[in-house]
């Protein structure tokens, strides 16, 4: 498309934790909020890979950027976000050269989107369109993006049903008779109409109860099996991503505090926001421990507090903390050179401190591990 | 398929004083074309001072409409409620309003369940007048219950509109309303599932700090099983509007016994298990999902109502309606085959032959 035919690709971007290209290269990515009030900071010099056939998981709380990295990523955004600085390299196997995505010129852009890099969104309801039923709006993907003469697109919309386990007689359906979980699969097979090589789903399975949601991430990775795309999958819930990422990488107030393989970041966090949110939810499953959560709430991005943003609410925080230069740099005691953490001091054994009695609202988070 | 609640103990009873009975309680909904939903199925249980009550179950279940037949907001297609002992019968407009000042809900949304277009210092100072008189001395108390659900300074919230607060903040002001009528039961549905993960702990604490200094009696609606372990004394799991299984939290947790709560239990996210089941997907270690997810609106209309998603179900299942066996004092489930679903649990079964005639 934008390069010569026959050329071979360029290795312009650092080999990703599985020893291949990556398929999708954010670097230094910045995204900014225009307001009346200052700039809102919304994504701060991030950098992420995802090497093809991976999972990666980005986690964080809302308002941690997390879809704005995404979408900025993709030119989803509009006024008044602005990117501010960084480079997308996009080098799947139907583009001859690697691309970045935030220099090209809008025709380009379109012949990428969705063939190449597609969308689950969140909330399936809204993203339907509540007046077309489920065939029109496959159709309405395939005409867009591919082309294929109409008996064949009416195929193909029917095989995509197929693909996520709808019967064929629902493509007649309007989103409003689908459950919630059908929709969501209806969107998965949108995303996957043009069968792309990186599918982004941000947070496909929030709105569901747990048993729908295990079967359609069953599904998902099986589907990534079985087609061979790489997946950007935003949520805030950590416990799912340590079952489903290969890769995680955690995000807090605009930044990426640690990044490194879900064994990794379960067996061994690093960063005190990490060890946090692992000890948010409670588990189902081994003996009650004590949960804490996160006691506060994520600073404003307009001002943000210099040094680690995460201080405020660090229980490991010292003065120090404060002219930290954010940087991700190798857990000391991890082998794995792609464990990465923004926290210079605390360690995966470090041990928790006793919470500081300054804190607001320190006492009283607690949930006993044993009833009281 | 009458539900003898008077075999089993509650797991919460230990806890406080009886508040509320739910006696066979069941609600129909006619959808049109003599079409008939049962939302809620011959369901009973109790409430206790100062106890935490768990319904567990998917969307579709029953368990909000269990929990608007508690509140009143629905009517009962047959059954009894007892608050205190006594009938509830709401008659008169002014009935309600009592009945209200005792049992108060809280919601899922709290986006939806505030409104937009009142401060903060509205929505607790309407319940205190309406519930106690304009005589009381509201700007105390309000900020009573701001310290109370830990939103201080209270005078800079006060002053705030829904949309200026975060999702946490909102689901406190929704806390603070609801104690302000100075309820003795406490009805809450999924009231944390819509915010993040880090912050949900820390509401569930702040609800169970609350439970415990107004010894309330709550009801605790969630799809999140897990989050039941921790939190509540006694869970019941629901499915298709029946109480399928109760007991103990941490007993039903680590050991579920009806085949439903297994598949609740096994569903639920383990972070312990890394690459568990999930990206062993291809090599057929799990049974081709999708067309087995069924919702409870298809589930069958005669015999056990998880019977047509139930991997060992067999004839008797599709045509007879098990009742909630006792497995031990406080525990039951409702299954023809716990023999084979649980059978670690069911040499234990006292007295009962209809098991073991399968």
């Amino acid at each position: 498309m934008t390069a010569d035919p026959g050329q071979a690709p360029v290795s312009v971007t650092t080999p990703s934790a599985a020893g291949q290209n990556p398929v999708l290269d954010i670097r230094d990515l910045s995204v900014v909020y225009r307001t009346p009030g200052g700039d809102v900071r919304a994504v701060d010099k991030v950098n992420l890979s995802l090497a093809p056939g991976e999972v990666v998981g980005l986690a964080g709380e809302s308002g941690s950027g997390k879809s704005t990295l995404v979408y900025g990523a993709t030119r989803l955004l509009r006024a008044p976000a602005l990117v501010t600085s960084g480079s997308v390299t996009y080098a799947g196997r139907r583009v001859t050269k690697p691309v970045d995505l935030l220099q090209l010129r809008p025709d380009e852009l379109q012949r990428l989107r969705w063939r190449e890099i597609a969308i689950v969104f969140q909330s399936a309801m809204n993203a339907l369109n509540p007046v077309l039923n489920v065939r029109d709006q496959l159709l309405d993907v395939i005409h867009a993006h591919l082309r294929m003469p109409r008996d064949e697109a009416r195929e193909r919309a029917g095989s995509l049903l197929d693909l996520v386990g709808i019967p064929r007689s629902r493509l007649r359906s309007y989103p409003h008779e689908l459950s919630g979980g059908m929709r969501q699969r209806v969107m998965i097979a949108m995303a996957l109409a043009t069968d792309p090589e990186v599918v982004i789903m941000d947070e496909p399975t929030t709105a569901l109860d747990v048993v729908v949601q295990r079967d359609i991430l069953a599904q998902i990775v099986e589907l990534k099996e079985q087609l061979g795309f790489s997946i950007v999958f935003i949520t805030h819930d950590l416990s799912l991503l340590l079952e489903l990422a290969d890769r995680i990488a955690i995000m807090y107030a605009g930044q990426l505090l640690e990044t490194g393989t879900a064994a990794e970041i379960h067996r061994e966090p690093s960063h005190p926001y990490t060890k946090g949110l692992l000890n948010s939810f409670p588990s189902l499953r081994g003996p009650r421990r004590d949960l804490a959560g996160i006691p506060g709430s994520p600073p404003d991005l307009r001002d943000p507090p210099p040094g680690c943003p995460f201080l405020p609410r660090c229980a490991y925080g010292t003065s120090a903390c404060e002219e930290v230069d954010m940087h991700l740099l190798q857990v000391a005691t991890s082998k794995d050179p792609e464990h990465v953490t923004a926290c210079p001091f605390v360690l995966p054994d470090t041990p928790a401190p006793p919470p500081r009695g300054d804190r607001q609202e320190t006492a009283g988070q607690k949930i006993a591990g044993e009833p009281t | 398929m009458t539900e003898q609640a008077t075999t089993l103990t509650s797991a919460a009873a230990a806890r406080g004083e009886l508040a509320m009975e739910a006696i066979a309680v069941s609600k129909d909904f006619k959808i049109g074309r003599g079409q008939i939903v049962h939302a809620v199925r011959d369901v009973s249980f109790n409430l206790y001072r100062g106890a935490v009550v768990a319904l567990v179950g998917e969307s579709g279940s029953g368990k909000s409409t269990a929990a608007r037949l508690l509140a009143g907001q629905e009517r009962l297609t047959s059954g009894t409620i007892k608050l205190d002992g006594k009938p509830v019968e709401v008659r008169h407009h002014d009935d309600f309003r009592r009945y209200k000042s005792q049992v108060q809900y809280v919601f899922q949304d709290p986006f939806a369940s505030l409104n937009p277009v009142h401060t903060v210092r509205y929505h607790l100072e309407r319940p205190l007048k309406l519930h106690h008189g304009k005589g009381a001395n509201t700007d105390t108390e309000v900020a009573t219950l701001m310290e109370q659900v830990r939103l201080t300074p209270a005078q800079q919230f006060l002053v705030k509109y829904p949309h200026e607060l975060s999702g946490g903040q909102r689901q406190r002001v929704s806390f603070a309303r609801a104690l302000a009528a100075r309820p003795t039961v406490l009805l809450a549905d999924e009231p944390v599932s819509m915010l993040d993960v880090s912050i949900r702990l820390e509401m569930l604490a702040l609800l169970d700090d609350l439970r415990q200094r107004f010894s309330l009696a709550m009801l605790y609606i969630t799809h999140d099983i897990a989050s039941a372990r921790y939190f509540a004394d006694e869970v019941l799991v629901m499915y298709a509007g029946e109480i399928v299984e109760r007991g103990p939290a941490e007993e039903i947790t680590q050991q579920p016994a009806h085949p439903y709560t297994q598949l609740l239990v096994a569903s639920a996210p383990d972070p312990d298990n890394l690459g568990s089941t999930l990206r062993r997907g291809v090599n057929g270690t799990r049974r081709q999902g999708p067309q087995q997810t069924r919702t409870p609106e298809r589930a069958a209309t005669a015999g056990c109502p998880f019977s047509p998603r139930c991997p060992l179900a067999e004839d008797r299942c599709r045509r007879e309606d098990p009742a909630l066996l006792p497995i031990t004092a406080t525990r039951g489930a409702a299954c023809w085959r716990l023999d084979a679903a649980a059978p670690e649990l069911v040499p234990g079964l006292p007295g009962d032959v209809r098991t073991t005639d399968n």
